[in-house]
């Protein structure tokens, strides 16, 4: 099915949510209001001739340095693929500045357990009704979202843990452990492993 | 954890006095193929819960690539799947071309499609190694890695490089092939089947290596999807979904060759999954070599690190109108098209996909690499589970991750 045919089944079906649709570089793109996110992914999935039964990706955007205005502050971006139809479609989903939320579909895609734990981790959205929402890329105990566009590019502060590490590296020293491995003859040919 | 898609914890293959402890395997575990960490819960040897950790390898490329122009950009992705960068640069780049809107000459796509289809040879062989090693058959290993040294020696004559390449690059590749490359690529496709034929005479009907892995990490196709598995894990349960075949990008759709499925979905189908996909790299590389088309291997069009040649051209000619210009580069202002794409490319591992967003400036605004091996080690647990704690090992071999790519 054309990409666009699919862009107008979805807001025949969901006149509300969807706001504006496009085609860029032959991939349609659908931007939509996040309140029925979850249905929208399921009737995408589940009827008959659309099958969009593969989450190629889940991630986050943060809006706030884009040039053109009208854009809420986050978006959920989900790209689905059809692999008995070979069509895909995209849907933006906007989420707002004051109170990131928006709905969790791992009930549709246990595959998205993990893309939204790492959505939340990075750009801090938070997934309502998300089994197990923690951080998965970074420590637990880390402070602030990297991918927020205000977050500058060396990180904000040192991390809380690394005290405790250099610690840790002092209370070892008296075991005679060498924290800059200058003392240690280096042993075994260089590898490239895995 | 998340939802039980399914119950096999009802029967426990060797459960101990149901007694539960946890063990923390990794980061530093050789089985685990680099720095993964798995805390695992047990009762006796069988795997009540399994919780994978990661992000020991994070080096925030996402954030990292909106402070560097396109072409820069190309030599953070060597860094993801480094057991195969070659595929994960030609990635990068057919997803910026589809996103700027680049051409690319069709000798530079032969090129390419060479060098994706050596570095799944080289990433399967090094997957064939380590997993036979793992699982304790020591022989597989040393003759693997005889056939990955030649192939990394053509990689360093192509390019000077073995394992990061950057030869890629957007709108084509760095340099052209030699004659003597060609050459020594021939003799190698010529021998390389039977050399299959060695590993598959060492492993095939083993007696152990039969008892290791059928019926072992068993996925149903449905399952498979539920989880996100893409490449040869998705492929192994039946389900035909090859991106080379669904969205050709390069010269794939010039060529024939033929997407391997298995039925059973256990680890010994994902094995043959993955021997048959090096035969098929084989006649994918012949037939390329047969083809190669003659003409340029760069879109002048294209940027890069140095100017563009058509920008060189125009300035060495005293005219100040140029395309994509050096000095226009480096100004902040729109250059490209804006918009947002997502293109995936079949990387030995799965489907390595990027969402580009632009917004007309040299940098791309937003990058989000969708890993395969992130997603393949977030299903780890699901799989894992009901299993022994010997088979966790088959499993994490045979879903075949790698943590470059998957903390990016």
């Amino acid at each position: 099915m054309e990409p666009m045919e699919i862009a107008e089944r979805l807001r025949s079906e969901f006149p509300e949510e969807v706001l504006q649709s496009y085609t860029h570089q032959g991939q349609t793109a659908v931007l939509v209001r996040p309140e029925r996110i979850v249905a929208m992914l399921r009737w995408l999935r589940d009827t008959d001739d659309l099958r969009m039964n593969h989450l190629r990706s889940l991630c986050g955007v943060d809006n706030s340095r884009r040039k053109d205005p009208g854009l809420t502050r986050f978006e959920v971006v989900y790209n689905l693929y059809s692999i008995p139809h070979r069509h895909e479609i995209r849907l933006r989903a906007e989420v707002g500045a004051e109170d990131p939320v928006i709905d969790s579909v791992v009930e549709l895609w246990s595959a998205a357990d993990w893309m939204e734990r790492e959505t939340f981790d990075l750009m801090g959205i938070e997934f309502a009704n998300h089994p197990d929402l923690r951080r998965v890329l970074l420590p637990d105990d880390w402070q602030g979202h990297p991918l927020r566009k205000e977050y500058p590019l060396k990180g904000e502060v040192e991390w809380a843990g690394m005290t405790e590490l250099l610690e840790k590296v002092k209370e070892l020293d008296q075991y005679g452990f060498q924290p800059d491995g200058n003392e240690q003859t280096s042993s075994g040919p260089s590898k490239e492993d895995k | 954890m998340t939802r039980p898609i399914r119950q096999r914890l009802e029967v426990p293959v060797a459960g101990g006095d149901g007694e539960r402890y946890s063990l923390r395997m990794g980061p530093q575990h050789p089985a685990t193929h680099g720095v993964l960490r798995v805390d695992l819960e047990l009762d006796g040897e069988t795997i009540v819960e399994c919780t994978p950790q990661v992000g020991y390898l994070h080096r925030g490329f996402e954030k990292l690539a909106e402070t560097k122009t396109y072409a820069q950009g190309l030599i953070l992705t060597d860094r993801l799947d480094y057991i195969a960068a070659m595929a994960n640069n030609v990635g990068y780049c057919v997803a910026v071309e589809r996103l700027l809107d680049i051409p690319v000459p069709m000798r530079a796509k032969y090129i390419r499609t060479i060098v994706a289809e050596m570095s799944r040879l080289c990433s399967h062989l090094l997957w064939l190694a380590t997993h036979a090693l793992d699982i304790g058959a020591m022989t597989v290993f040393l003759y693997c890695f005889r056939e990955r040294e030649v192939l990394l020696d053509l990689f360093e004559e192509l390019c000077g490089a073995r394992l990061t390449f950057s030869y890629p690059r957007i709108g084509g590749v760095r340099q052209d092939v030699t004659g003597s490359f060609i050459d020594e690529l021939q003799r190698f496709i010529d021998i390389f089947p039977s050399r299959i034929a060695e590993y598959e005479t060492l492993i095939d009907t083993n007696r152990i290596w039969l008892k290791r892995t059928v019926g072992i990490g068993k996925i149903t196709g449905e399952e498979a999807l539920d989880l996100g598995l893409t490449g040869a894990c998705l492929r192994g349960s039946g389900v035909d979904y090859d991106i080379r075949k669904h969205q050709p990008y390069d010269a794939y759709d010039q060529v024939e060759f033929a997407v391997p499925l298995g039925s059973e979905g256990d680890v010994y189908a994902r094995y043959r999954c993955r021997i048959e996909e090096m035969h098929q790299s084989i006649r994918i590389i012949q037939q390329c070599i047969d083809q190669l088309p003659p003409g340029p291997i760069v879109d002048p069009d294209a940027p890069d690190l140095v100017m563009p040649i058509k920008a060189q051209t125009t300035i060495q000619a005293g005219r100040s109108e140029y395309g994509t210009g050096l000095i226009r580069l480096l100004r902040d202002e729109n250059i490209y098209i804006t918009g947002d794409v997502y293109v995936a490319t079949e990387v030995p591992k799965g489907e390595l996909g990027f969402y580009f967003i632009s917004d007309g400036n040299n940098r791309p605004y937003r990058m989000h690499i969708r890993s395969p091996s992130f997603i393949h080690i977030g299903a780890l647990s699901q799989i894992a589970r009901g299993e022994l704690i010997a088979d966790l090992i088959a499993n994490i071999g045979s879903l075949d991750v790698v943590l470059g790519e998957s903390d990016r």
